[in-house]
């Protein structure tokens, strides 16, 4: 092209009053931007780094049975002042000796030892009321609890979930789902603690009225609203999968004479299989993990029972309990804290990863 | 090619039988939509039951008072205020921060084999912490922000605190309060002596009447004001300006923001990189066909044109942390406030940890508390979803 | 494996139609056949957008017919009223009439299952269920009967898979994933598949589009084979094809019908400029 014809690159070529932009600036900040956002992209890996490392090492002083720290309380001008110290004890004491704080010169009684083993294969937890020397922390009466809950919950989300979800992606008139998805989507939004509540004022009461032996809480009160918290979760997350599965695969089911209920049972939902046990890993994990609902509804009594008429203590119900105790009182009690949300931690996750696991499987299948 | 003459099932007509499905595929269809139904009578019957318990307690003084243990007269105002500070700071942390990490995962793909392999390491990581409880980042946060892990002192005696004022407070006989600044912290606390000079409650310098014992004190309220009995001693309090800070944060407004920050952050970038993927990408290959680099047409073409599904991903995303107790009740604990926050590193409550605390205690009176903070909660929420519908329907329109 | 490792049979020369003159010699041996499908004043819209308009149309028995037409003139639509398919679109709606010789395929009363148990269809994009190759075949039957034993199922997928020749090449792993065949065999397996619940006309929307020059002349080999006992529609956008395979070529434009008639008059000697246009390659 002629440049002494464009208006602006003639006056470039006949006087050099102005330039093109310098491009070893724009790569410059370029590189910055990219820096910069790599930078927060980074993160978020480090908050997963920050996580396990946290829980780790303080579950690993959990485990620290040799040492016990200091939880005299001294009146130092007028206020109460914990000694907060750690004992520790290289002489080889157990369980039920006593040992003397360097710092404030109290006396403690060692309590008994918490190894490994007995926290993961323990079916008894008393830290509370047992007595110094005779705490049992046995992690299994807390899972038991989880577990219980988790059964309710999706025995209740998976089977409304899976039949809204095929209701909205194949049947649904779009009058129908412009009302029904909303709802799910508000269902979705609305609080976990506002569901606790609703579990302690409705649905407490109603399974009281419908039999006797219902607690004030009780495991299933709290395992109904965890079920309808993560209905919507399941629906969501199965309508996307039944969504992505082609719709060539329904007009040849429908080209065969198939009716609408033989093409969503026998094709769609069999194609989108993985997806679908994808999205159940993915609303266990959101149940295992759900706090304020078993907190308000649930009771805090950790036992190992089945009966969902009893009162229960999942792992997220004692780690609130703890959380709202005396928190200047770093006793092995209030560690445990940290040792059950490592369990925690490690069941959710192992639950998500194979859940975004088989979804990437299945996305692919399609595509 | 193969002739094998008629249809081999026309011969098994006398055997086999065509089946009716029609009254299966009926059958099938109310039972789903009975089903599906059941999701709308939930609401309604929550809905119902919030109102009925709540809707009594809902007024002034509920929404502006601090929460006395007398039922009647106890409001969320330190509660309401602890919420609105920690969704200001909280999304001021968290969308720039989401939205960055988002533009570098969708619009910074590498071609180098390894940094690709950093890439899908981050988006993994990134779909896998969306999965990890909100309790347990209450656990992240009680160790990384609110006590450092015991890197810069303990948050009673930080490393570092800047604009805070310490004052040993008094209560005289008439019930009034009276301080002393106190210039170094480490001094032991300030005791009532002859003499004693202390700012009263507007702010102004008084001597104390300081006298020996209950017996001399005055008998009228007017001069029982400022009269205190000798050596009682005072209570240390803090009082920080709008800037205060210090290391580590301590219970505070920042550490509960910035926990939040970490709970919602997965879910601002998985929203934010959706919604960058519905920019046609005939759009960017026109500005980088036009010279321009990877940002300046981030910058110029694909985030304005996202901007609409940002926005309403991000609000979605505030509500979620709006709505989030477990983290801050591993943080704060459930704790009794007067007053409502005035700076990053007061302590705080919020909405939803209120409502946990009324909905907890067995007296009835404070279930239709716990009820009312709901309205409070669901309320807020409610505009929350209705600006981010009204955004997804405006640019819709725009777009067509 | 997707790639095709059976190699495909070379098609039998002898019985496939060259040119013009082979599908005539058949079509003028036959006695004039009866009408199959019968359209009289039919309209369709998707929503407020006619789709197609006033077309009067009979499709006779045993005879291939082909719809040509550039893209977007309505032939895929028509296909899909024929067997109510358009029913899953809520804005869809139709009017006028649309028979079979028994049955008015547009009324309400019609249970839109059996109507496309006679009529099969085949669609543009080879379109098998994930399963094994046997109950890709067995899935209709198994849907339409009871009573049916497993020999019986046995004999019928053989008869539809040899009926499409496509038996000898997958009888060795009939219950291996039928996603595992290549383009070409999955499309004869959905062939296989449509006529294994024994219908009386088969549509077949553009069935060799998404496929590679050597299945194309093995499914139009296919397709001649199966006249004899099939009214078979079928729509293309390849005017060769249409000439090759067709007894009666209907030329669609702007949801109308321009011309019909047998497809060597309309190619050798079509009545409307608009249909000459196209045949010779002015515009489409």
């Amino acid at each position: 092209m002629a440049t002494s014809e464009h208006p602006i690159l003639k006056p470039f070529e006949t006087n050099c009053k102005f330039g093109f932009r310098s491009l070893s600036g724009i790569y410059a900040r370029e590189w910055g931007v990219k820096s910069l956002l790599a930078a927060c992209a980074l993160l978020s890996v480090l908050t997963t780094l920050a996580i396990v490392v946290v829980l780790f090492t303080e579950a690993t002083r959990f485990f620290h049975a040799d040492r016990v720290v200091c939880d005299a309380v001294t009146l130092q001008d007028g206020e109460r002042v914990v000694c907060d110290t750690y004992v520790a004890t290289s002489t080889g004491e157990t369980a039920g000796d006593v040992v003397t704080c360097p710092a404030c010169e109290a006396s403690h009684t060692l309590p008994a030892a918490v190894t490994f083993v007995d926290f993961m294969t323990g079916t008894e937890w008393n830290p509370l009321i047992g007595k110094e020397t005779d705490k049992k922390f046995g992690v299994w009466a807390l899972i038991s609890g989880t577990l219980i809950v988790s059964l309710i919950a999706m025995l209740v989300a998976i089977p409304l979930g899976m039949i809204t979800a095929i209701y909205l992606s194949e049947y649904a008139h779009p009058r129908v789902r412009s009302i029904l998805k909303p709802t799910l989507e508000v269902l979705a939004g609305i609080p976990t603690v506002v569901y606790g509540f609703f579990a302690l004022m409705v649905i407490t009461p109603g399974l009281q009225f419908f039999h006797d032996g219902f607690s004030t809480f009780n495991a299933t009160a709290a395992g109904l609203a965890v079920g309808i918290l993560c209905l919507p979760i399941v629906s969501s997350l199965v309508e996307d999968a039944l969504q992505a599965v082609p719709r060539s695969l329904r007009e040849g089911g429908y080209g065969m004479g198939a009716t609408k209920f033989e093409v969503s049972t026998k094709i769609v939902v069999p194609a989108a299989l993985s997806g679908i046990m994808s999205a159940f890993l993915l609303a266990v994990s959101r149940t295992v993990g759900e706090t304020m609902i078993v907190a308000l509804a649930a009771g805090s009594r950790p036992h190992l029972t089945m009966d969902p008429r009893d009162d229960t203590q999942t792992m997220t119900g004692w780690m609130v309990q703890m959380a709202l105790g005396d928190n200047s009182n770093f006793d092995m009690t209030y560690l445990s804290m940290y040792a059950v949300a490592t369990v925690l931690f490690v069941i959710t996750m192992s639950l998500t990863i194979s859940g975004n696991v088989v979804r990437n499987r299945f996305r692919e299948e399609y595509q | 090619m193969t002739r094998t003459g008629s249809h081999p099932l026309s011969t098994l007509a006398d055997r086999i039988q065509p089946r009716d499905r029609t009254l299966l595929d009926k059958s099938f269809r109310w039972f789903c939509i009975a089903t599906a139904s059941t999701s709308i009578m939930i609401l309604v019957v929550l809905l119902v039951a919030v109102f009925y318990l709540g809707l009594n307690s809902l007024n002034w003084n509920f929404m502006t008072h601090y929460p006395e243990p007398d039922a009647s007269a106890a409001g969320l105002g330190p509660a309401l205020w602890g919420t609105i500070w920690v969704c200001i700071v909280c999304g001021m942390f968290a969308l720039p921060i989401g939205v960055a990490t988002a533009i570098f995962l969708e619009e910074f793909q590498p071609s180098n084999k390894w940094l690709l392999k950093f890439h899908g390491f981050v988006q993994l990581n990134i779909n896998n912490l969306a999965g990890v409880p909100s309790v347990v980042y209450g656990i992240l946060g009680l160790t990384l922000f609110v006590s450092m892990a015991g890197l810069f002192g303990t948050p009673n005696e930080p490393l570092l605190s800047v604009g805070v004022r310490y004052y040993d407070q008094f209560f005289t006989a008439g019930q009034k309060s009276l301080r002393v600044p106190v210039a170094d912290p480490a001094q032991p606390n300030t005791v009532a002596e002859p003499g004693l000079r202390a700012l009263n409650s507007d702010n102004e310098w008084v001597v104390a009447n300081v006298v020996d014992s209950r017996r001399d004190l005055p008998r009228s309220m007017e001069e029982r004001r400022y009269a205190i009995i000798q050596g009682k001693s005072s209570g240390r309090i803090e009082e920080g300006s709008w800037y205060y800070f210090r290391l580590p944060f301590g219970r505070s407004v920042l550490a509960g923001s910035l926990t939040l920050m970490l709970v919602i952050l997965p879910i601002v970038i998985i929203s934010t990189q959706e919604a960058l993927r519905g920019v046609p990408q005939s759009l960017r290959e026109a500005g980088l066909g036009l010279g321009s680099t990877k940002w300046q047409v981030v910058r110029n073409i694909t985030l304005p044109a996202a901007i609409p599904g940002i926005m309403t991903g991000s609000i979605l995303a505030m509500s979620r942390a709006i709505g989030e107790a477990a983290p801050i009740l591993i943080l704060a604990g459930a704790i009794f406030l007067t007053n409502n926050p005035g700076s990053l590193m007061d302590d705080f409550t919020v909405l939803p940890l209120q409502i946990f605390d009324w909905a907890g205690r067995p007296h009835r009176e404070f279930h239709h508390l716990a009820g009312g903070g709901i309205l409070v909660l669901l309320a807020i929420l409610f505009v929350f979803n209705l600006t981010a519908v009204l955004i997804r329907q405006f640019t819709q329109k725009n777009l067509t | 494996m997707n790639t095709q490792t059976t190699p495909e049979k070379p098609a039998s020369l002898s019985k496939r139609p060259t040119g013009f003159m082979a599908v005539d010699t058949e079509t003028a041996s036959a006695i004039e056949p009866a009408t199959m499908i019968e359209m009289d004043a039919f309209s369709a819209w998707y929503g407020d957008f006619q789709a197609l308009d006033n077309l009067d149309l009979e499709i006779p028995e045993k005879r291939v017919t082909a719809f040509i037409g550039p893209s977007g003139c309505g032939k895929s639509t028509l296909l899909k009223w024929i067997n109510r398919m358009n029913d899953v679109i809520p804005t869809a709606h139709a009017a006028g009439h649309l028979c079979l010789p028994d049955i008015d395929i547009l009324s309400r009363t019609t249970d839109v299952v059996a109507l496309r148990r006679r009529i099969g269809m085949v669609f543009q994009k080879p379109n098998p269920f994930p399963k094994s190759i046997y109950d890709n075949i067995a899935f209709g039957p198994r849907l339409h009967y009871t009573g049916l034993r497993r020999s019986d199922l046995d004999n019928l997928v053989e008869w539809s898979l040899k009926k499409a020749a496509l038996w000898d090449e997958v009888k060795d792993r009939l219950n291996q994933s039928a996603l595992g065949l290549s383009g070409g065999q999955q499309q004869r397996l959905c062939i296989a598949r449509a006529i294994s619940i024994g219908p009386e006309i088969l549509l077949m929307d553009e069935p060799c589009s998404a496929l590679d020059p050597a299945s194309t002349s093995r499914i139009e080999d296919l397709i001649f084979e199966l006249r004899k006992q099939y009214t078979i529609v079928i729509v293309t956008h390849n005017m060769q094809q249409a000439a090759r395979c067709s007894d009666q070529t209907a030329f669609f434009f702007e949801g109308r019908i321009i011309e019909a008639g047998p497809t060597r008059e309309l190619f050798t000697r079509p009545r409307e400029k608009q249909t000459e246009d196209y045949v010779t390659g002015k515009f489409g």
